[in-house]
């Protein structure tokens, strides 16, 4: 083909939301390029969602299956798609920028002899058609966007981050599906993974809170989380953090929001000391307004904020404690 | 078991973010660095196995221009058995794949049982060193791991999957795993740990040239637009909290 190829995913025959992020992302670079989107879905059984794809505006559906891609593992992953990228000789494979990809992807690219530029957060093209695509990253924890461009030949590997296009724009269409059967043996498959599972009942849902009061590094230390809990207190919200303060063992992992946490949108997002790297940001992203407050005015949960203060928290938040208590008396 | 850690030095999170006059980059000329986080806690991981297993010996491998050295020096002061400085000050020039190899070719020689990274960098977060390295080396690899059990033929990990599950995953050694935050506590160095590393073996190798050009370019970097028109409140912490009360109160409508 050429063209452009989304790398869709699945787990136990349900879809990865971010899959259609991807997917969106893939058609609208494709339509931008001048050239055709196809996308692949890999595993074992998976007719019915080969059939749904189906239905999308793409070229072809890759069905790729194997009883061994049945449950996922990077080597048999890696192994379908290095033979499936060999045959289709995509121009740009794009993939979301989930745990999975991450686990993957990287091999892969370095299969091709190429480096994946993973979580984009932007495509832009800077003039129509006639060079390639400059994709935008975050570094430094979201303090300074970068632009990266593809500058080898072969395919170009890209993993898009939540939220950065929306599934909803996917477009409608017919496509012809094609089954792929992949070349694998269990020998090559290295490792066994488990069954996922949960450390215990979750007790507290975040993503029900009208208000979150939620705590960063900027804390300090443990002994510092006392002004936050009353400020939560004050005004009947829930108290979350970022990963750090649960790494630290400060509030336990189910308060934690994030990427590897809860997702949330409360009515009121308070961020306390919290500096806003993106695995932060695509949990409360969604929330319908936003506060910060933070020593450094660089901070980037700045640029996701209805409301900023740049100042110490620990004047600023048992002053606003008091005032919310005599603003509720 | 022998484990080889690869860290890389990153600038402190508090970095003043002033953009080079190359573009490309922030001005380092006045930069602090220290350990990438999450590869303290991969090098926390080592040193807890050498402990659990009481035998074994912990080697820290990171790339980049002299300063390395003190980043190297603390990991052993933690209590790492060796340190390996790659010599290469054309880092930024290269790309992960450029990156990895010298990293690969480093560690090979010492032929580990287990190598351990942090998944991803506070700098660049690419997230992939790891990942390519294993693939480089021929070896099996499992991603954003929070704990890491030797079991009889290889090892047993836990590894981190979203929205809060995880998953259990075996493998045979050699391996290499990269190691997410907060699986376990970090220890700082003790005043006899900095002592002692300063008697630890630290060999300098020199990074191989450039094998070709880079797969991908950093073309340039600049502040992040913002993606909401953000109010600024101002004001002695009082009036602040006042500020925000009315917000509260007239805009949010949560009081």
């Amino acid at each position: 083909m050429s063209g452009v190829l989304v790398v869709m995913e699945q787990r136990n025959g349900a879809w990865n939301r971010m899959s259609f992020e991807a997917l969106a992302a893939g058609q609208q670079l494709a339509a931008k390029l001048g050239t055709e989107c196809s996308a692949a879905v890999l595993g074992s059984g998976i007719d019915s969602l080969a059939s749904e794809l189906a239905s999308r505006k793409l070229t072809k559906v890759y069905a790729v299956q194997h009883d061994l891609l049945k449950t996922y593992t990077a080597d048999g992953y890696v192994a379908a798609l290095e033979q499936l990228l060999k045959q289709t000789s995509a121009d740009y494979v794009l993939l979301p920028h989930t745990y999975q990809v991450r686990d993957f992807a990287p091999a892969l690219a370095t299969r091709f002899k190429q480096v994946l530029i993973s979580d984009v957060i932007a495509i832009r093209h800077d003039s129509e058609g006639t060079t390639s695509p400059v994709f935008v990253r975050q570094l430094l924890q979201g303090k300074l966007n970068a632009d990266y461009r593809h500058t080898a030949t072969g395919p170009c590997f890209v993993s898009v981050q939540a939220g950065t296009f929306r599934a909803e724009a996917v477009e409608d269409g017919a496509a012809a599906i094609e089954a792929f059967a992949p070349q694998l043996s269990a020998e090559q498959i290295r490792s066994k993974p488990g069954e996922p599972f949960r450390e215990s009942a979750q007790t507290v849902d975040l993503s029900a809170a009208p208000v979150i009061v939620s705590v960063g590094r900027g804390i300090g230390e443990q002994d510092n989380l006392g002004i936050v809990e009353e400020l939560s207190k004050a005004l009947g919200a829930e108290l979350a953090a970022s990963r750090p303060i649960c790494d630290n063992g400060w509030l336990p992992m189910e308060r934690q929001v994030g990427s590897s946490g809860q997702t949330v949108s409360p009515k009121l997002y308070l961020a306390i000391g919290i500096s806003g790297a993106i695995q932060h940001l695509v949990g409360m992203k969604a929330s319908k307004a936003v506060i910060a407050i933070n020593k450094d005015e660089n901070a980037p949960i700045f640029e996701v904020a209805d409301y900023g203060v740049v100042g110490d928290l620990f004047e600023i938040v048992p002053e606003l404690t008091k005032a919310v208590q005599a603003a509720k008396a | 078991m022998k484990i080889v850690v690869a860290i890389k030095q990153v600038p402190e999170r508090d970095a003043p973010i002033h953009i080079a006059s190359n573009g490309k980059w922030i001005e380092d000329g006045d930069l602090n660095y220290t350990i990438n986080e999450p590869d303290a806690y991969a090098l926390e991981e080592a040193l807890q196995l050498k402990e659990k297993t009481g035998t074994g010996e912990v080697v820290v491998v990171s790339a980049g221009p002299e300063r390395v050295q003190s980043t190297l020096r603390e990991a052993l002061a933690k209590g790492a058995d060796r340190a390996i400085h790659v010599e290469a000050v054309d880092l930024s020039s290269r790309d992960t794949l450029g990156v990895a190899q010298v990293l690969a070719d480093a560690i090979k020689a010492e032929s580990p049982d287990l190598i351990l990274t942090g998944l991803q960098s506070d700098d660049l977060g690419l997230g992939q060193t790891g990942v390519v390295l294993a693939e480089l080396l021929g070896i099996p690899h499992a991603t954003i791991i929070m704990q890491v059990e030797p079991v009889d033929g290889g090892l047993k990990v836990k590894r981190e999957l979203e929205d809060g599950w995880f998953q259990h995953v075996e493998m045979p050694l050699p391996a290499l795993l990269t190691i997410q935050s907060g699986g376990n506590k970090l220890r700082y160095a003790t005043l006899m740990g900095i002592k002692k590393a300063k008697t630890k073996e630290m060999k300098t190798v020199t990074a191989s040239p450039a094998a070709g050009t880079p797969a991908i370019a950093l073309e340039r970097v600049y502040l992040p637009e913002k993606q909401k028109k953000t109010e600024m409140l101002t004001g002695s912490p009082a009036e602040v909290a006042t500020k925000i009360v009315e917000k509260l109160k007239f805009e949010v409508r949560v009081l």
